[in-house]
């Protein structure tokens, strides 16, 4: 984990809120692992300002990429700056995914969310399959990114107007069930809003898989000392404590989880 | 230190019996217990590392969300989520003994009974080098404020730490009081050694699309940038009646607020919410501090306490 500051080498819309940033960041390129996060202070909104955390997009030859979306006052700032400008980040942070999965990978993104889920399926042994969910076509990122890396490709989006019309755990209902005729195993990888990585971990509990969920909480010091980020979680023996999504996580294995 | 020209520049200072090698701490609850941070700043600059406050027994905190950004800082309500006194002494004292630095403690609890247990605890654990009363948080029910608003409470529980402990005792005073001279009287009387201020100032923030607070708290701690001209004034007037030292904190994004604190009166300064946005704002806060001196010709940082000129 280093404190650096990187310079803008890309800056590009995905769609109309979605943007992908690639910042030359060697040290923090180099440690980061699928499932990592860095913190990032947004020039422009004033030094009294807190960071903001981004999941890793991509990590590769020295470069990081981070995936965002438009939401608020720093990421509206972000939007504006342009190759040659410099940050100051904070990563690479937070404990990241494990890679080796037992069976076949199933990685289920809402949103933004494949952002880790994109890095870790370039790092994962064997191609499985993403289901990317989304209110709507716009909401649908990397579907290219994925199948050119060679991974099967299911989309789903509440309006109907890009692949099927529901949610994307609709898809892992169906994706379970195919492995569970076949009789084969498999193991789960979220990231997206909290009332997903729910769904997808009671499925993940129900099926006697593995699911990996990666936590979207809003953090201040990303560094796990102020316990703004904390997540109730359960141990191997029963007995709960709190963690810090930043610092013990920000992916946890659904069945520690207290939701 | 020796700058260019062999001028030696003194740093140290006695916070209430606390050595510290240069008058820069951070903010309890903003540095967790330092070893959140070791991997990204050397700790081992800091004059003093002070802790996340504890009270005796393990302790949850607030529900989420915890925090708000506004304009010029961010809202807490954290509600003093702690391991307890002998959690932080078996996971958090043994890195702490490793930097070398002095330890203050911020301790709390529901009554005056709890404080005191806690302050003769740590008297016990090896590597403690005082204590921070909190008498002021604003996010918890017990504890905290109840003693910090009423100047008589204040002194009761600070009398009840004082006969539990020898360690330095430096009470955390609140913001919001009418007039923090009197607090100031009372907790040097009742035996403090030092005094802590600002505390966070109670506010409150609310989303206006579905008309809740945003905290889960409803109601929590401002700090940051915004509230660093009203810790000034309360600092300058606490030092007018203080005969102890003072740490002072509220808003210190770099060595120039630092030196202003004590230009007011402060004997040592704490880095509180810009530890988030900056980790290393405390380096350059004590560089400042050297740089300033330097410029003005001082040789001991004890010289800056109190030294505003008011014509």
């Amino acid at each position: 984990m280093v404190d650096t500051m990187c310079e803008v080498v890309g800056h590009k819309p995905l769609t109309e809120v979605y943007r992908e940033m690639d910042l030359s960041a060697p040290e923090i390129a180099g440690q980061a692992r699928p499932g990592q996060f860095v913190h990032v202070r947004v020039p422009g909104i004033g030094a009294a300002s807190l960071r903001r955390p981004f999941s890793i997009f991509g990590a590769d030859c020295g470069r990081l990429k981070i995936l965002y979306k438009n939401v608020g006052r720093g990421t509206a700032e972000m939007t504006r700056l342009r190759t040659g400008d410099k940050l100051q980040v904070i990563g690479p942070l937070g404990n990241g995914f494990p890679l080796e999965p037992e069976g076949e990978a199933l990685l289920v993104a809402g949103g933004y969310g494949v952002a880790p889920l994109f890095f870790l399926a370039g790092r994962l042994p064997r191609a499985g399959v993403a289901l990317i969910g989304g209110r709507a076509a716009a909401d649908i990122l990397a579907r290219e990114d994925f199948e050119r890396i060679g991974w099967r490709v299911r989309v789903a989006t509440q309006d109907g107007s890009l692949g099927e019309k529901g949610l994307v755990t609709d898809l892992l209902d169906r994706e379970l069930e195919r492995l569970r005729q076949k009789g084969l195993r498999g193991e789960i990888f979220a990231c997206g809003p909290e009332g997903m990585s729910r769904a997808v971990g009671e499925r993940a509990a129900a099926a006697g898989m593995r699911g990996w969920l990666s936590l979207d909480k809003r953090m201040v010091c990303g560094v796990g000392a102020c316990l703004a980020c904390v997540q109730k979680l359960r141990r191997a023996d029963g007995s709960t404590w709190i963690g810090r999504v930043c610092h013990d996580g920000p992916v946890f294995e659904a069945r520690e989880i207290v939701w | 230190m020796v700058n260019v020209m062999g001028h030696k520049i003194d740093m140290a200072v006695n916070l209430g019996g606390i050595r510290m090698r240069n008058p820069v701490t951070v903010a309890s609850g903003t540095f967790g217990y330092g070893q959140e941070y070791a991997g990204l700043v050397d700790v081992t600059r800091l004059g003093a590392i002070t802790v996340k406050g504890i009270r005796l027994r393990e302790w949850p905190g607030n529900p989420l969300p915890r925090h708000v950004e506004v304009p010029g800082g961010m809202l807490n309500a954290i509600g003093l989520q702690g391991p307890g006194v002998e959690g932080f002494a078996r996971d958090y004292m043994p890195f702490l003994r490793t930097t070398g630095v002095p330890v203050i403690v911020n301790i709390w609890g529901a009554d005056e009974s709890e404080y005191a247990e806690v302050a003769r605890r740590l008297g016990e654990v090896e590597g403690v080098s005082g204590l921070e009363l909190n008498i002021s948080c604003p996010n918890v029910k017990e504890g905290g404020s109840v003693f910090g608003t009423d100047p008589r409470a204040a002194a009761s529980l600070v009398a009840a730490v004082r006969r539990a402990t020898t360690l330095p005792l430096m009470p955390k005073l609140a913001p919001n009081v009418p007039d923090i001279r009197v607090f100031v009287r009372a907790a040097q009387e009742a035996g403090a050694d030092a005094l802590s201020l600002i505390n966070t100032l109670p506010a409150m923030a609310i989303d206006i699309e579905s008309r809740r607070p945003i905290l889960a708290n409803k109601v929590g701690g401002l700090s940051g940038s915004a509230i660093h001209p009203v810790a000034v004034k309360l600092v300058w007037e606490a030092a007018q009646a203080a005969r102890v030292p003072i740490l002072a904190m509220g808003g210190i994004m770099g060595p120039e607020q630092a030196v202003e604190f004590m230009l007011a009166g402060a004997a040592a300064v704490a880095v509180g919410t810009a530890n988030f946005i900056d980790p290393g704002v405390f380096l350059r806060v004590i560089d400042g501090i050297e740089a300033y001196m330097r410029r003005q010709g001082l040789g001991s940082v004890r010289e800056l306490t109190g030294a505003v000129i008011c014509d």
